[in-house]
This record gives structure tokens, sequence and C-alpha cells, in this order.
């Protein structure tokens, strides 16, 4: 397995006083695509330039097919990226863009008109990217990525700026590139972007990895021994709970969370209390949920705590 | 979670991974940019158009011509000649036994000093008109006893100042084309100082005494001056008859000879063997000092002045719009082998720019020589391979001007900060050179040491040790050869190059 797609093991990066990599491993595999997640400034696109070696580090490597990549003849057939849509001359076409990165590995012009049409960017090929969409910007990005055919894909926030006719292309594509056996290493801010396109998860925050694991692993494990409370008194409801020893948290707009009580005890004392209710469930956390959970610790600047959020 | 799909095999077979295919990619880049090209294309437009202006900016039509010597070269052809014509062969002798000169300080204000090129003796010519064939022997200011012929030859004789109480005696031979030149200190025991063969004397020569007195140079300009000699003992012997001696002013108005100063002029006294001649001007090749009115290659190239700013743009703009992108990131992940992506970008941009330029030069030079003469000024000339050499050399300093302004762009990663250091480095000493007020020192300094010394791939005039001149870079006179000059450019950038790979090595793109 470790030849084959993404392993990156103990990166460990400061600039100045801030540790950006403290230690980040984890692996991407073929066939799947793995969401990268974690809030901005968690190591993410740094991660992204130690593996394509544009940053040096410290501590640690990052091997693509078992290879450092600046030892990779053809960088672009191991493995595709994009890291910014919008790193690229605003007074060259889409299509000379793609035409001088093609030449630098050798690829003539029809690999060019291929990936073009792979992204649907024919209309606007000949145009000045400057004159792009980030949406578009993102395509030719993409276009880029692919043009060496690669078994490694790795995009850095591709979702960004698309409209949501693009959100659903770009997923589409992703889960095909993966059922053709590529490794596809997607990062993003936003849980909800990737919750339905990613098999995997690896979230970080503060330079290293704090959940590593299924989609379907992930919310299970994250789930706890919460029970959701539907009621029309949530105030009443909670102060009830929270005097017999739960944590409870407001969740919605009549729904609280509540921990440490099974839900058969969380039905006698509403009960005892005449407080009304209409579903007491076992909680099934949103994969946004299970994120902010997990990063928690890990924001460097957090907003002030929302108001709906009530301590134990 | 373990995967059940067969990893993906990329279908795309590896090629080579030649250095050639990141030069193909660097050329992409550099062709698909519109501004890129109008920035190299304004290169040999810049050139041609400045050529232009410069042919037809000046207009001396009705202006006396420039003299021209047997060479081919401008000539100063003025002095004062007192002579008689001679013909066949024979022999001349006479003894100068003081040779004085004044300096003009201002205007009508003369003060005896010494003109190291004051030239007091015999000439054999074939006319009094300017430029005709010669031979001389004369006695100098400070230089001792000259031989010269055709204006560029001279043969040092026998050293020492003359005066009354040692008169020195100078003797001039005919014998057909040859010219056989004496010296002695008593006018018997003779030592040959040189010979020469001047074609074209004719069967009847003008021959005579000569007084000239040039310009004296000093403190970035000049100063005209006046020289009095004192000529005893005159015979003419072996063929030549005794006879009358007339006296007058070999080109008085000429563009290579500034005059007298005031309150002074050319004249003769004396009868006899004795004569005491007083007499302005010189008899040598005309250097840019001496020909203020003529132009030269240079100046028909000024253009290259705004073609090296254009060329510094686009070559720092090559690497720095790239960081300002960060498309760098890209170009590196392409090509992780990161020296080879900017050696491959500095050859794109010197071949590009070599050829902009070298189409510019070769086409402006002509136009604007042709241009010029048609209005009348006078251009030094120069042969076909120095011309070639100029153009050529030109195109070669805007294209390493810009592989620098490359360099500096990757050390600087900012556009204004490199475009700022190499306009700095080349602009401001062609800018220090032009300047007519710069002392000699640091002019000269600027011309050797910075990446200004290029310039001298523009240098088509040459220096005469018999010419006392301000032989400066602000008129044309570099103190390294041309190639040289350029050697000092490519060293700057070489080392910026060197330096640039190193760093972007190293440094997180």
């Amino acid at each position: 397995m470790s030849a084959q797609g993404i392993v990156v093991a103990g990166l460990r990066k400061r600039y100045g006083a801030t540790l950006a990599l403290d230690g980040m491993s984890f692996t991407v595999r073929p066939g799947l695509v793995t969401g990268f997640v974690g809030p901005n400034g968690a190591g993410k696109s740094t991660t992204m330039r130690v593996v394509l070696g544009l940053d040096a580090v410290e501590e640690g490597t990052a091997l693509i097919e078992g290879r450092r990549y600046r030892g990779l003849r053809h960088p672009l057939n191991h493995i595709g990226s994009l890291l910014d849509a919008s790193a690229l001359h605003p007074g060259r076409s889409g299509r000379d863009h793609l035409l001088w990165l093609a030449h630098s590995q050798g690829l003539a012009a029809r690999r060019v008109d291929q990936v073009i049409e792979q992204v649907g960017l024919i209309p606007a090929a000949r145009r000045k990217a400057g004159g792009y969409s980030l949406g578009m910007r993102q395509r030719l990005g993409i276009a880029a990525a692919l043009l060496g055919d690669p078994p490694a894909v790795m995009l850095d926030e591709p979702f960004n700026g698309m409209d949501p006719e693009g959100i659903v292309w770009m997923r589409g594509f992703l889960r095909s590139l993966a059922a053709q056996g590529r490794a596809v290493l997607v990062s993003s801010h936003l849980m909800s972007e990737v919750q339905d396109t990613a098999d995997h998860l690896v979230v970080v925050g503060r330079g290293k990895v704090i959940a590593d694991a299924g989609v379907a692993d992930l919310i299970a494990a994250a789930s706890g021994n919460r029970v959701a409370v539907r009621t029309t008194a949530g105030t009443a409801a909670m102060r009830v709970l929270a005097q017999a020893g739960a944590a409870v948290a407001a969740v919605g707009r009549d729904t609280i969370t509540v921990t440490g009580l099974s839900p058969d005890r969380i039905v006698g004392l509403l009960n005892e209390c005449t407080v009304a209710f209409s579903e007491v469930s076992p909680h099934r956390p949103t994969l946004e949920e299970v994120y902010l959970e997990l990063t928690r610790e890990a924001v460097e600047f957090r907003t002030a705590t929302p108001p709906e959020e009530v301590a134990r | 979670m373990t995967s059940t799909s067969t990893p993906y095999r990329s279908a795309r077979r590896a090629g080579r991974d030649g250095f050639a295919q990141v030069l193909h990619a660097e050329w992409t880049k550099f062709r698909t940019v519109r501004s890129r090209l109008i920035g190299t294309g304004a290169v040999p437009l810049m050139l041609v158009l400045f050529a232009l202006l410069a042919g037809a900016g000046g207009n001396q039509q009705g202006s006396p011509p420039v003299p021209v010597g047997p060479h081919g070269g401008p000539v100063t052809d003025s002095f004062y000649f007192v002579h008689r014509p001679l013909g066949g062969n024979g022999s001349i002798i006479v003894s100068v036994s003081a040779l004085r000169s004044s300096i003009a300080q201002g205007p009508g204000d003369l003060r005896s000093g010494t003109v190291p090129w004051a030239k007091a003796g015999l000439v054999i010519k074939k006319g009094t008109r300017q430029g005709s064939p010669y031979a001389a022997i004369m006695a100098t200011g400070s230089h001792g006893v000259r031989m010269q012929d055709g204006y560029v030859n001279d043969t040092a004789g026998p050293p020492g100042r003359v005066s009354a109480e040692s008169p020195r005696w100078l003797r001039l031979d005919r014998s057909g084309d040859t010219v056989t030149g004496y010296a002695s200190a008593d006018g018997t025991k003779w030592t040959r100082v040189g010979t020469a063969q001047v074609s074209g004397l004719g069967p009847t020569a003008q021959v005579g005494l000569f007084v000239a007195s040039p310009s004296v140079a000093g403190g970035g300009g000049t100063a005209g001056s006046v020289s009095t000699a004192t000529f005893e003992d005159l015979r003419t012997r072996a063929g030549w008859a005794d006879g009358d001696w007339t006296g007058g002013q070999v080109g008085a108005g000429s563009p290579s000879f500034a005059g007298y100063p005031r309150n002074a002029s050319g004249s003769f006294a004396g009868s006899g063997d004795r004569f005491t001649v007083t007499g302005a001007g010189d008899i040598a090749p005309a250097v840019r000092d001496s020909l203020p009115t003529g132009g030269h290659l240079r100046d028909l190239l000024a253009g290259t002045f705004a073609a090296l700013i254009a060329v510094i743009v686009v070559g720092a703009l090559f690497i720095t719009e790239e960081y300002r992108s960060k498309m760098i990131r890209l170009t590196l992940s392409a090509s992780p082998r990161r020296g080879r992506v900017l050696v491959a970008k500095a050859i794109v941009l010197w071949a590009v720019t070599f050829v902009a330029g070298a189409a510019g030069a070769i086409l402006a030079a002509p136009l604007g020589e042709r241009l010029a003469r048609d209005n009348g000024v006078y251009i030094f000339p120069v042969s076909y391979s120095t011309e070639l050499r100029v153009a050529l050399g030109t195109a070669a300093l805007l294209a390493t001007a810009s592989v620098l302004a490359l360099s500096v762009g990757a050390l600087f990663r900012r556009s204004a900060g490199a475009v700022a250091m190499v306009t700095v480095t080349v602009v401001l000493p062609y800018v220090l050179i032009a300047l007519p007020f710069l002392p000699a020192g640091v002019a000269k300094g600027v011309a050797t040491a910075t990446p200004g010394a290029v310039f001298a791939v523009q240098q088509t005039l040459v220096p005469y040790h018999q010419v006392a001149s301000n032989y400066t870079p602000y008129y044309g006179y570099y103190p390294l050869a041309p190639w040289a000059g350029f050697a000092v450019l490519a060293c700057y950038a070489v080392a910026a190059l060197a330096a640039a790979a190193v760093l972007l090595d190293r440094r997180d793109a």
C-alpha cells in the first residue's frame, strides 16, 4: 500500500514562531476520495505544498507512489494538483496556459484539447484567462491537474467560487476520478462541501491530524451517547435535565442534545416535570457537527460563543 | 476502508525528461503573453525611431566639408604654412631654436604655457588642399622630435625641448615617394628619425616650414592655443633651388579647426634663412573633440536607452509576474529541477531579445547614417565589420541586460524592486556617461566596473596618442575594449543568475 497513493509522514514545519505542521501524517489511498478538512490555518495548504516539493520541511516525508516529488521525472504523470485556481497569467488564454504546462512534460497540444473537453471549457479555452470566473478557473485548474493523466490528484479548495451547478459537477467528477482507481485528496474548510463526496476524511487542526477515518465511522464515533430531544419548551427541559446532572445544549430552534442520561431516563424526567416534548431519540450528528466538535480545540481564532449554546 | 479497486495506471507514457522540454515550456510561456511581445517589439522600434530622429535632427548642409585623409578618416589639416613648390627630388634643412605657445584662458586672455603637441618643423605636402598627402618632421612642445605622415602615423625622434641654447636641426629628403626625416643637434651629425612612403605627392610638391598649435584638453573642455617658432639656417639642397617663400593658413575655415584664439592670427616674418612663424591648428587625425559637429554610430543608436528600459521590464516581469500570481508554484511543480527553469527562462529571454535587438540595430545604424549624411552631417566612418560589431554588440547588450533583470527579479520576487535595481545599475551609468561635467576619473570608473561598461560595444572612435583630447566615455571613448566591456555586464548577469538559481532551489516557492 505504501507504494501507492500519497503517504505523508511526520511533517514538521515552522514559520518563525508559528508551528505550521506539527507531525502531520496520513495516507491517501487509490480509489477513494479523501477529504482533507480543517479550519483555515490548520496546515492543509502547507501540507499540499510540501507534497509537491514546493516547501521544505524540518522533519518528515511526503511520498507519491513511494517517491519524493522532486525526484519525479515527469511529475504531472504521477500527481496532478490544483493549489490556487487564480495562479495564472491573466493575459494568457486558458488553452495556452495548459499548452506551456503540456510542453514542460513533453505532451502534445492534442492532450491539451482532450482535458479542455473533459472539464467542459471548450467555449472559453481561447479567451484570456483573466476574464474567467472563479468557477471557470477551477475547471481550468482541474484540466491542468489531469494533463498528465496521473494516478493521484490533489486539489486545494476546489469548490471555492463555484456555482451550485459547478459544485454538483465537481462532486461527480471527483467521484469518477476515484472510481477510475485514482487517489484523490480534496481539501476544504467547509465540511458540507466534502461530506457528499468523500469516502474518507482526514480532519486536521493546528498542523496535525485529529481524526483519520471513514465518513460513516466518524459519524458513528462522534454521536457518542448523546440524545436528541425535540421540544417547544426547550428552556424548561434544559433546566430539568441539567438539574439531573446531564450536559445539555440547544442545537436548533426546537432541538436540544443531552449527554449523560439515557433516553428512558430523559422521558421519565420530562414526564415527571410535565415538560412537553415530541421526540426523544439517539442523536445522529451531521458531519458538520462532528467537524465542529473535533476542531473546536484546534480553531485558533474563534468568534464569540453563539448565544443559543448554553453551558451545562 | 481498504481499496478494492485497482490503482489507476496512467496512459501517458513517460517520455524523455529533457532540458528541451523546459525550454519549450518557457518559450510557449513567453510567446503567449501579448504584453511581452509588445515589449520585445518595442526594442527594434525604439532603435529605428531614435536613429531616424538623430539622423533627421541635425542639418549642416552648406557647412564646409570635413577634410578626409588618405586613410579615409576625418583629419585636422589646419596650420600655418610657409612654402613654395619644388619639383622632383631634393632636400630641405632648418633649425628650430624656439617654440613658444600661448593658451587662451578666457576671451582675449592669452597666457603663455606649454602645448605638448605644438608643432614646428618641415613638411612636404602635395598641395594646400586639406587632407592631401604629406610627410613632416617637427619639434614639439614636450614630445621631442617627431616624424609624421598620413595623419595617423607618428614616429618618435630625439627627445627634448628646443631653445636658443639647444636648437634642433631638422631635415626632410624626398626621393620619389620616399620621404626620410632626420634630426640633428648641430646641423652636421644627422640621426634618421623615420622613412615614409607617401604616394600621391605628385611631380611638384609644396615644401616648407609649418607651425601648428592644437587645442589643449583638460577639465572636460578644450582651450585654443597659438604657437610661435623661430627657424634659422633654412636651406634647400640636392636638386631643390632657392627661391621666395609664401606664407598662408591652410584650412582656415574647417569643421575640424576651432580657429585662432581671439586677438591672435597666423603670420610669418623674416627673410633669407631666418623666419619667425606663428600658427594654430594641427596636422593629425580628427577626434570627437576636434570635430564637434561630427556624429558617430553611438549617437545614432541612442534608442538603446529606451530599448534598455523595455527589455529590463520584460526580463524582470518574466519571473516576477509568476511570483505575483503564484503561478511559479505551478512552474516549479511541473519542473522540480528549479535551476533548469531559470536557465531556460534566461536562454529564451536572451535569444528573443538578441534577435529583436540585432534586427533593430542592423536596420537603425545604416538608416540613421544615410539620413544624417543626406543632411550634411558628418558621421565618423566605420568599417562594415565594426558596424556589424556595434549592431550585434548592442543586441547582446540588451539581451544580457534582460537576463540580469530576470535574475534580479528571481532574487527579489518583486517587479518594482527588480526593475528599479537593474535600471539603476545599467541605465544610470548610461546617463552618467552622457553627462559632460562628470569628472573623467569617475566616468572611466563607471565605464570599467559597473554594468555600464557594456556600452563600450558601441565604441567606434579610436584615440590617438599624438592628439591630446578628452578621451572620456562622454565623447565616445571607453576605457575597455568593446567585448571586454560586454564581458563586465555578462559577469554581473551570470553572477546574479547563479545567485538566483541557488536561492530558487533553497527557498520555499
